[in-house]
């Protein structure tokens, strides 16, 4: 049995969530192989040859790989993940793009974002934004899998020593083209990855005030985040979103701040070891789900924290 | 052009849907329900298209139960022209429903495809992708902005780190993102209109897809609940808390 991981990475360097998932793949069993799909991407294709546990690096590398089109990656996949008993991504923006691309191509229903493992066929993941938690088993041949990062402890980014194979295979589907990208560039950890995140609502009032949630996260090396409410309203970019739609965190401390905690926003925060919540309205559901809640003005109370700590 | 747009009959955004007791299934018996908010967005943005003078005619279609009749007269009343149920009781899975929509492609030949991204019962974001994949069309995910010329269609997508740009050959599809457009409401004229305008029922069977479920569903449970906490008086006393009892500062 060998199982092939898609690597996210930037051509540069891997991204956090393929060491999660490399972490799901140990927990299915077997050897583990890491497709690095990119151009001009040999930094990305070292690092990953010293993830602890990858047996074999695959790097295609060429220019129908550049930015990750789904179209061209989802027939890489497709033709080498023939050869794979489980084809697994991380349950990233890009994951989500292009793994059930690859899975239709090889007539496979494809298992998204699962938590849990149970045996090489049967997955736990979460539906109803989370409110219940299904178990599945998979009867295709091939298993097709986005993992949710936040349910596997990250595998070592050191101290593996894999082999690395050329892949020449160049798929240009030749129907899509990259236009361009803009980036949010932030000093403040990922939010995935942060041990902290302080999260704004629609009670911030308006972009400008998430100033102080900066200088609060600053002080905490957190990474800031927002409702999807925040979002609507234009205070803050979209990928600032957690929730069920947005980025699932489970840092070691969530602090929300003037937001509610609608069922959505819950499903992208509520495995977060220790969650604080600051609303004026002491009604408000977030706080049934708070370990410690503060019923006050926020506009009062982050300056004071941020005095504090 | 031609636009097919796909809604979903699911359980409304409002409810809380629990684990049945049993653990066979989510207990949605006497649920509201209601078009999927990411369907909805790609009805508007269909329509959006058609205000524009880009689109000529805008097909909704839906697979599922009989009642799913609802939510295509639903997209019928916001601006669709005609409806296509894909009747059948199973709950079909994303390949199969992609499927279904595939050999609908194949017959309706539309420019553009708009879906949701994600139905918020399966949560699976699976069923656009794979349409692309079986119709050999490329695909725009997760898109805040969709811009049709020269034919092609630009679509501007919420990635991880930001936004990405791309430009499809058409025929595309396009999954929406919350961001796309706010959906209007109907109009009680436009409801009332919406009840004459053509509805074809038609099976999996006669489009020739196999349904047969590929993915097991062995239990369902609910997640592990947290315990509320407590309140604190103070930021003195939160900072005391997170300090030495959490440990977490």
């Amino acid at each position: 049995m060998a199982i092939l991981v898609i690597a996210e990475h930037d051509n540069a360097s891997l991204k956090g969530a393929t060491l999660n998932t490399v972490a799901a793949a140990q927990a299915i069993g077997g050897d583990i192989e890491l497709l690095v799909a990119g151009t001009d991407c040999g930094a990305a294709a070292e690092a990953a040859a010293k993830v602890a546990g990858v047996a074999k690096v695959l790097v295609a590398d060429n220019a129908a790989y550049a930015h990750g089109l789904a179209e061209n990656l989802g027939l890489l996949i497709a033709e080498l993940g023939k050869n794979y008993s489980h084809i697994l991504a991380p349950a990233t923006t890009g994951g989500k793009n292009v793994l059930p691309r690859a899975a239709a191509l090889l007539d496979v229903q494809a298992i998204s974002d699962i938590t849990g493992i149970e045996s090489a066929d049967t997955f736990q993941r979460p539906i109803y934004a989370g409110n219940v938690i299904a178990t599945v088993q998979s009867t295709d041949a091939i298993k097709v899998i986005t993992v949710r990062g936040t349910a596997f402890d990250a595998v070592a980014a050191e101290g593996g020593s894999a082999s690395v194979e050329t892949v020449s295979a160049a798929h240009d589907a030749g129907i899509s083209s990259f236009v361009g990208e803009e980036l949010a560039k932030s000093d403040r950890p990922e939010l995935t990855s942060a041990k902290i995140v302080i999260s704004g609502g629609r009670g911030m009032q308006n972009g400008d005030n998430f100033e102080l949630l900066y200088k609060v996260a600053d002080k905490l090396g957190a990474a800031v985040g927002a409702s999807r409410a925040a979002v609507d309203a234009g205070f803050v970019p979209n990928d600032m979103q957690v929730g069920q739609t947005g980025k699932i965190v489970a840092p070691d401390m969530y602090v929300a701040v003037g937001i509610s905690g609608a069922i959505q926003h819950l499903a992208g925060m509520k495995d977060s070891k220790v969650i604080v919540a600051i609303n004026k309205d002491e009604e408000a559901p977030i706080f049934q789900v708070a370990d410690y809640g503060l019923v006050a003005d926020l506009f009062d109370a982050v300056p004071e924290l941020d005095s504090k700590l | 052009m031609k636009i097919l747009v796909a809604v979903k009959r699911v359980v409304d955004y409002n409810v809380k849907v629990r684990a049945k007791a049993d653990g066979t299934g989510a207990d949605t018996a006497n649920a509201k329900m209601s078009i999927n908010p990411f369907c909805e967005i790609a009805v508007e943005e269909a329509v959006r298209l058609k205000e524009k003078g880009v689109a000529t005619e805008i097909v909704a279609i839906s697979i599922g139960a009989k009642q799913s009749q609802e939510q295509i007269r639903t997209a019928l009343a916001l601006g669709a022209d005609r409806g296509i149920l894909v009747e059948t009781d199973t709950d079909l899975e994303p390949l199969a429903v992609a499927k279904c929509l595939k050999a609908i492609v194949d017959k309706e030949t539309p420019d553009l495809v708009i879906l949701g991204k994600q139905s918020i019962d399966g949560d699976n974001n699976q069923t656009g992708q794979m349409l692309g994949a079986l119709a050999g069309m490329p695909q725009g995910t997760f898109a805040s902005e969709v811009n049709v010329a020269e034919g092609k269609v630009k679509v501007t997508r919420e990635i991880d780190g930001g936004l990405q740009t791309v430009a499809l050959n058409l025929p595309a599809i396009v999954t929406t993102d919350l961001r796309l457009n706010e959906p209007r409401y109907a109009s009680l004229p436009n409801i009332m209109k919406a009840k004459k305008k053509p509805l074809e029922t038609v099976t999996p069977a006669d489009l020739g897809v196999d349904t047969a479920t590929r993915v097991k569903l062995l239990k369902v449970a609910p997640p592990a609940e947290r315990q509320a906490g407590i309140k604190v008086a103070d930021v003195a006393e939160l900072v005391e808390k997170l300090k030495n009892e959490a440990k977490v500062i």
